[in-house]
């Protein structure tokens, strides 16, 4: 097994705007988001000798279109959390010795949708027939599938659900670069336009354009870069299902238990350690999901631990300190910007910075519950 | 009933005909281990609890109880707003998603839980889906196998 601080972040950019960028097209986003980690690390394109992106075919274009020449390469597509998997895949190949320095990159026209990668109906995948004939229209009207059963299993109140919304709109308040910063009240988002019973427009993820892009290499190097270095202490992965209706616990996703319970045991931590979380906020139950199967708090007890403001500003565990996907950014593969702010936070120059961050923790989620990754990050070299 | 045109029209493949064939003729057809015994759905030639390939088809009751919903708010083609997708839990295990007919589609008369039945639904000549209504009475009350 890799050591716990083996490998590091020494690069971590976003794209220069986010939000409404309809001058660039998605490719462009992943350059502009690649050509600014690369600023922040000093280094030359000829420098990357290893390329992550999402999905099928993309590795070849943006190794094109930047002008990278790999000798590793990742196109794992698993929705939302894959830059999760893309770090854990990339710290065992820096392991490995089949390259020395990688290059992850996300860009997205959510909004814009310039360039934009379709999606085409599947009447003959399992999904297909199973769950399209029933009037899904993508994420809003399935992620919140299993909702009802987990508040009904667990007394979770719709007011506690709009907590989440209301304490993230705190921290992106403080965040110059977010798209939502009005504060807003529970009697706001309990009053805001239905989208999916029982979730409201507050309660739902933004819709936007934008890109990132990290830089990893191993930690023997990682004192050589500019910026100081974000340790990988601990990583985690793995998959349900496509199809929410057939997830087997609708009050938990078995995905998250083993990414998380895995970046924890690699990691060497307790829950006591982390001193900065980001769990990927699609929609306002992730968080609770999250809070639970990664074992912050018990089955049914994250509703109330979120109400008690522990995760607000101030509180003994701040989550989602950049706004998260309600009110930062949501491009549709938000797990980018999760990983962003957990290396700001780590670094100490998050807009919203927790004092004295050593431990960062960044949950993803991908595809509805269909694929989950943990990455775990250190201040320190253990 | 009938369906307002422009849902998305499923495809059977070779290992899903069964179930559709099953629908056509008013049956919701399942499928179970005869090694293990674990009864489970979507169909597939092999037990997804061992791997055994010795499976068999059988005809379920069509009970179930309201396991979760979401009530869309949106446009979709095929369907009016509000309406619910829902999911059912069968009496015999498996979950499926689907929407509740002969019901108004608000929190208040879609109680979790709720004992339905199937209430087969032709989308045309081949495709008939399997959509749920609220069972008569209470008696399904003990759905959950
Ligand atoms: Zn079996």
């Amino acid at each position: 097994m890799i050591a716990p601080g083996s490998v590091a972040i020494v690069g971590a950019a976003e794209s220069t705007r986010i939000g409404v960028v309809p001058d660039m097209s998605q490719i462009m986003l992943h350059a502009d988001a690649a050509l600014n980690a690369l600023a922040d690390t000093g280094l030359k394109l000829s420098d990357i000798d290893g390329l992550a992106c999402v999905g099928p075919m993309m590795p070849q274009q943006i190794a094109h279109y930047l002008g990278i020449t790999p000798r590793w390469v990742d196109g794992t597509g698993v929705g939302g959390c894959s830059f999760m998997l893309h770090v854990r895949h990339a710290a065992a190949a820096i392991h490995a010795g089949y390259c020395n320095t990688v290059l992850i990159t996300h860009g997205e026209s959510g909004r814009s949708r310039i360039n934009g990668t379709p999606r085409p109906a599947e009447p003959q995948s399992l999904g297909g027939q199973f769950e399209s004939p029933f009037g899904p229209a993508g994420p809003p009207s399935l992620f919140p599938i299993p909702v009802l059963r987990y508040m009904k299993t667990y007394g979770i109140t719709h007011e506690q659900l709009a907590m989440v919304a209301v304490v993230q709109r705190e921290w992106s308040s403080k965040n110059p670069r977010a798209a939502q910063r009005d504060l807003v009240s529970v009697e706001d988002v309990l009053n805001s336009r239905m989208i999916a019973y029982p979730f409201r427009l507050l309660q739902c993820c933004l819709v936007t354009d934008g890109g990132g892009a990290l830089i990893l290499t191993s930690a023997d190097r990682a004192k050589d870069f500019p910026q100081k270095p974000a340790y990988i202490l601990g990583t985690g992965e793995s998959v349900e299902t496509t199809m929410v209706s057939q997830m087997a616990d609708f009050t938990s996703s078995r995905a998250f238990r083993v990414a998380g319970s895995e970046a924890f045991r690699m990691a060497g931590i307790k829950h006591a350690d982390v001193d900065h979380l980001m769990i990927y906020d699609a929609f306002a139950h992730l968080p609770l999901f999250g809070l639970e199967d990664l074992g912050f708090v018990g089955r049914g007890e994250a509703g109330h631990f979120i109400e008690e403001r522990n995760t607000a500003p101030g509180g003994k565990l701040p989550m989602n300190t950049n706004g998260g996907g309600l009110s930062y950014t949501h491009t549709g593969m938000y797990g980018m910007f999760a990983l962003q702010e957990s290396v700001r936070q780590v670094r100490g120059t998050a807009p919203a910075q927790v004092p004295d961050v050593e431990i960062s923790v960044a949950h993803g989620v991908g595809g509805m519950f269909s694929s989950s990754g943990t990455v775990v990050l250190g201040r320190d070299r253990p | 009933m009938t369906l307002q045109a422009g849902r998305a029209r499923p495809e059977p493949t070779p290992e899903t005909q069964h179930f559709w064939d099953g629908t056509r003729a008013g049956e919701l057809r399942l499928q179970r281990c005869d090694a293990c015994a674990k009864t489970y759905f979507p169909p597939r030639p092999f037990c997804p609890a061992c791997g055994s390939r010795k499976v068999s088809v059988f005809r379920a009751s069509g009970r179930g109880r309201l396991f979760s919903y979401i009530i869309h708010h949106r446009a979709v083609p095929g369907f009016t707003p509000p309406y619910a997708i829902a999911v059912v839990e069968l009496a015999e295990g498996p979950r499926m998603m689907t929407n509740i007919v002969d019901c108004p589609q608000t929190p208040e008369a879609l109680q979790l839980d709720m004992p339905l039945e199937v209430a087969f639904t032709p989308m045309d000549e081949q495709i008939t889906l399997a959509l749920f209504r609220p069972a008569p009475g209470n008696k399904a009350q003990g759905a959950k196998a």
